[in-house]
């Protein structure tokens, strides 16, 4: 039988400053009819632009090389557009990373999801409008009879991400190419989106090519995993092949991502001051109440985890402790001693001795100040060093997080990568000297080797330092690899607290056992079992018994 | 009636046109990918240039078309000119000035070749110009271009006024005058409409609702009656001062036009006191002249400066319709709205004696050759500006 997709040796190039450089050199791609292939890589790797060239498409300013896409014997590097149209949205289609940005917010989902189908002359309208129904229904979105009847807005993130899925399946496709689809959304999310997706694959036997940076995700969906970096193929391999038996050394490395721990620290003794106590805060924004009764302890030295799904009040907490949001009730104590509720009633001592750094890098740090000026500010400010002093200690910041002071200091942020914008959003912390850094989602924004460096690096400025971290995460992979105890969040309240090890060990809270659970492993039996535990029946059988 | 038949029968010959080129193109190039996948309305397009060329070339062989003639000759001199200039700047100066040039379009290059001819002949206005902008001269109404045959005189190439001054000496003043006093009003503007709307932006809260209602009010008003009266006003309070009454324009248009200055301002800066830095810096406990002016400020100044060219722009045609109706620059000092009013009645020339109505059209001229050139600059320091972000 031929393969449905045959790529071979593409290139492709991306145009920047008037030269055109090479974003893949040379991939071959094969794809049997009804296979699911993963391609895996770090951000930069190429594998949007490898997924959208299968589809015969470039992003502006990027072009086509050499080599060859042919799907299902027609070459779509010769197609006409006429030709092309025929194909896209008919026979291959594509699901973007954000359903949120994909949805045109103007229109309902329904007329949406009917545009393929009638302009290709599928469906009329109504059979498609019934048809969308029975996929709603197929995906477990809840009430399909109405809900392709809202506004993109009127949908949560995962519904919406599902409902992209359904409008990608409206004309049958042979193949679907998934960007990315659930690295926005909850880890609990995550997974019905992935059952989904998974099932709805299986039953119509369209192939695919799932995109995604995630290896655990990969392994429950794909039969067959292709590693890309920076343009060039690493290897390829069926999945539990691939998992069980890596070849190449940088494969073995993605792989070990996971395998960073480190062990938790003793417990502090009874007479240990903690370093700042959040005791009974409950903040509200307008009539909105966000935090209720939220307390805990961080004692000197120690990492404590504030984890939870988006939503559950963990940000909240932050900005009630650095004072930009005042709580209505409790106090935030300092050393034993409380802090003003406000942070422009602080003295200048109190701001410096907590620290933030942000999620995302990209607006943490100005666009418009060299690196030397960025982490200088804060050294200038509270120490008020000048001159060659300042430079000095500007050069040794660099250092500490282990960037070149010659050869970064007087960058642009635009000019670093996510990873080195991370290390720079910490040195900008570090800069100020403080005892206590909360960490805001620090390493949910970069990729698994990338975040895996930053841990590293926060644990070991943390023994020279001696600092005490908050590590606000709703990624448990973290806390494990991190923290010493953890907090769990949900709407608003801590639901459970207490060590690590303890935490991790069970009986849990029920709520804190469904995030621990939904947590993807790199087994490719996962989900099955995971589905099969929470007795959800295979949505495949719930669709056939529907119709 | 006709005229329509006319129009539809044209744009039918060129959609037929378009159709048989692109048949003909695909057919004789063997279905190449470029004819095989262009749009009919692509090839309409292209028809459609085609016949406006067509329309230009026997536009020009038609004897009357004098100003025609001259505006494409003129467009031909800027292009070769903004050319030379680029090349010139691709080759001498310093390396990274040359850089700068490398990259730059030709319209940017026009726009700054036009700035610094502006400038120059602004700043040294006196040693330039070969009378005194408020000289009279024997001859009144000189016809430009220097042939006595035609009513002209070799000493005044550019003419004379009514009062027989020197047209070309004015027209050089007038630049002294008129965009001297636009660049102060707008820097002026700009400093009052940006420093409150960034500080609105930041505060937030009272002062935020105090400064945009007040701005709303002062926007309610349209701008050109409101500065009319305002001057009306003020010119009491001169009392025929005339550097008092200048001042007083500069003022009021200045905080006329801080409105829309402001508004922008506030809601760039609104995007932008969101971001993590901001944050980063308040909780670092700084004050907010380092939280507008280094933080804000420095990521605002795209749009602000997008702005400020077009705002200058605006504020160069206030002033030249002010003057225009007399409450603006006061006689004797030359200003190019003023002169475009005292030479206006000339344009009933233009059908028979095309010299003559070139009069009251070089001032008017030189305004729109300024507005065209600051615009290309803007455009392409947006353009590299939103370039560098990518």
């Amino acid at each position: 039988m031929t393969p449905l997709l045959e790529i071979r040796d593409i290139r492709i190039e991306g145009r920047s400053d008037e030269d055109w450089h090479p974003i893949i050199n040379g991939v071959d791609l094969t794809l049997g009819r009804g296979e699911v292939l993963g391609l895996i890589g770090e951000s930069g790797a190429g594998k949007s632009t490898l997924g959208l060239a299968a589809m015969g498409y470039v992003r502006d300013g990027v072009r086509i090389s050499g080599g060859s896409v042919v799907f299902d014997g027609i070459d779509l590097m010769t197609a006409s557009a006429e030709e092309k149209r025929s194909l896209l949205g008919r026979r291959i289609a594509y699901v973007a990373q954000s359903a949120a940005a994909s949805f045109n917010p103007a229109h309902k989902l329904i007329d949406q999801h009917v545009e393929a189908p009638v302009r290709h002359g599928v469906q009329d309208r109504s059979e498609s409008v019934e048809d969308a129904i029975e996929l709603y229904a197929k995906l477990r979105l809840p009430d399909p009879d109405q809900i392709g009847f809202r506004y993109p807005h009127q949908v949560s993130g995962g519904q919406l991400q599902r409902a992209m899925t359904a409008m990608a399946m409206s004309c049958r496709p042979d193949l679907i190419i998934f960007d990315e689809p659930t690295t926005a959304l909850d880890v609990t999310t995550q997974i019905e989106v992935l059952a989904a997706i998974r099932d709805i694959v299986d039953q119509f036997g369209t192939s695919a090519i799932y995109i995604t940076h995630d290896l655990a995700v990969v392994a429950q969906m794909a039969d067959r995993i292709k590693v890309l970096l920076r343009g060039d193929e690493v290897e390829t391999a069926p999945t539990r092949e691939m998992l069980e038996h890596p070849r190449e050394d940088y494969t073995k490395s993605l792989w070990a991502v996971r395998g960073f721990h480190r062990p938790e620290k003793p417990a502090p003794g009874p007479d240990s001051v903690p370093i700042l106590s959040v005791e009974g805060v409950t903040a509200a924004y307008g009539e909105q109440v966000v935090l209720e009764d939220v307390s805990f302890d961080i004692h000197p030295g120690r990492t404590v985890a504030v984890v939870g799904e988006s939503g559950s009040g963990k940000s909240t907490t932050a900005r009630v402790i650095t004072g930009l949001l005042p709580p209505r009730g409790g106090a935030v104590k300092f050393e034993g001693e409380t802090l003003p509720a406000g942070y422009r009633k602080r003295s200048k001592d109190q701001l410096r001795q907590i620290q933030m750094i942000y999620q995302m890098a990209d607006t943490a740090l100005n666009p418009r100040q060299s690196i030397a000026q960025i982490i200088g500010r804060p050294v200038r400010f509270y120490s008020g060093l000048g001159g060659r002093r300042l430079r000095a200690r500007v050069d040794e910041l660099l250092e500490q997080i282990e960037l070149d002071p010659a050869t970064y200091r007087d960058r642009l942020p635009g000019e670093l990568s996510g990873g080195q914008k991370q290390r720079v959003g910490i040195a900008r912390a570090l800069a100020a000297e403080p005892r206590l850094i909360i960490c805001d989602e620090v390493t949910s924004a970069l990729d698994q080797l990338v975040a895996e460096g930053i841990l590293k690096l926060l644990a070991r400025l943390q023994d020279e330092l001696g600092l005490s971290y908050m590590f606000i995460t709703h990624d448990l992979a973290t806390v494990k690899a991190i923290a010493d105890e953890v907090v769990v969040m949900k709407e608003g309240r801590v639901i459970e607290q207490g060590a690590k090890t303890a935490m991790f060990t069970p009986p849990h809270h029920p709520y804190t056992d469904l995030l621990l659970s939904s947590v993807p492993e790199m087994d490719p039996d996962w989900l099955d079992r995971l589905l099969a535990e929470r007795g959800v029946e295979a949505l495949g059988e719930a669709a056939t018994g529907k119709m | 009636m006709s005229i329509w038949l006319w129009i539809i029968a044209a744009l039918a010959a060129i959609a037929t046109l378009a159709w048989v080129g692109l048949w003909a193109a695909r057919r004789l190039s063997g279905n190449a990918p470029r004819f095989r996948d262009m749009s009919y309305g692509v090839a309409f397009g292209y028809a459609l240039a085609l016949a406006a060329i067509a329309g230009g070339v026997w536009l020009w062989m038609k004897p009357g078309a004098v100003y025609f003639r001259w505006a494409v000759m003129g467009f031909a001199i800027c292009a070769v000119a903004a050319f030379v200039f680029r090349l010139a700047g691709r080759h001498l100066g310093p390396e990274r000035l040359k850089r700068q040039f490398r990259k730059m379009p030709l319209t940017a290059a026009f726009g700054i070749l036009v700035i610094i001819l502006y400038a120059v002949v602004a700043i040294f206005a006196a040693w330039i110009a070969p009378h005194g902008q408020e000289a009279v001269l024997g001859a009144a109404n000189v016809v430009p271009g220097g042939d006595p045959a035609m009513g002209g005189d070799p000493a005044f190439p550019l003419g004379t006024d009514r009062i027989g001054r020197d047209i070309l000496s004015r027209l050089i003043y007038g630049a002294q005058n008129t965009v001297g006093l636009a660049f102060a009003t707008t820097l002026l503007a700009f400093f009052l409409g940006g420093a409150l709307g960034l500080l609105a932006a930041v505060v937030g809260g009272w002062l935020d609702q105090v400064l945009s209602r007040g701005v709303d009010v002062l926007m309610a008003i349209p701008s050109l009656i409101f500065a009319l009266l305002l001057l009306t006003i003020a010119s009491v309070w001169a009392d025929g001062a005339r550097g008092l009454m200048t001042l007083y324009m500069v003022l009021i248009i200045a905080v006329i036009d801080s409105t829309r200055v402001f508004r922008l301002a506030r809601s760039v800066g609104i995007g932008i006191v969101v971001m993590d830095y901001v944050e980063a810096a308040k909780l670092r406990g700084e004050g907010m002249g380092h939280l507008v002016f280094r933080e804000i400020l420095p990521n605002a100044m795209a749009p602000l400066l997008a702005e400020f060219g077009l705002r200058f722009c605006f504020v160069f045609l206030t002033i030249a319709s002010l003057s225009f109706l007399g409450v603006g620059i006061q006689p004797p000092l030359a200003d190019w709205g003023t002169m475009v009013r005292d030479l206006a009645q000339f344009i009933n020339f233009a059908a028979f004696a095309p010299m003559v109505a070139l009069a009251p059209l070089l001032p008017a001229l030189a305004i729109a050759v300024l507005t065209v050139g600051v615009n290309f600059v803007v455009d392409w320091m947006l353009h590299r500006s939103s370039g560098l972000k990518s």
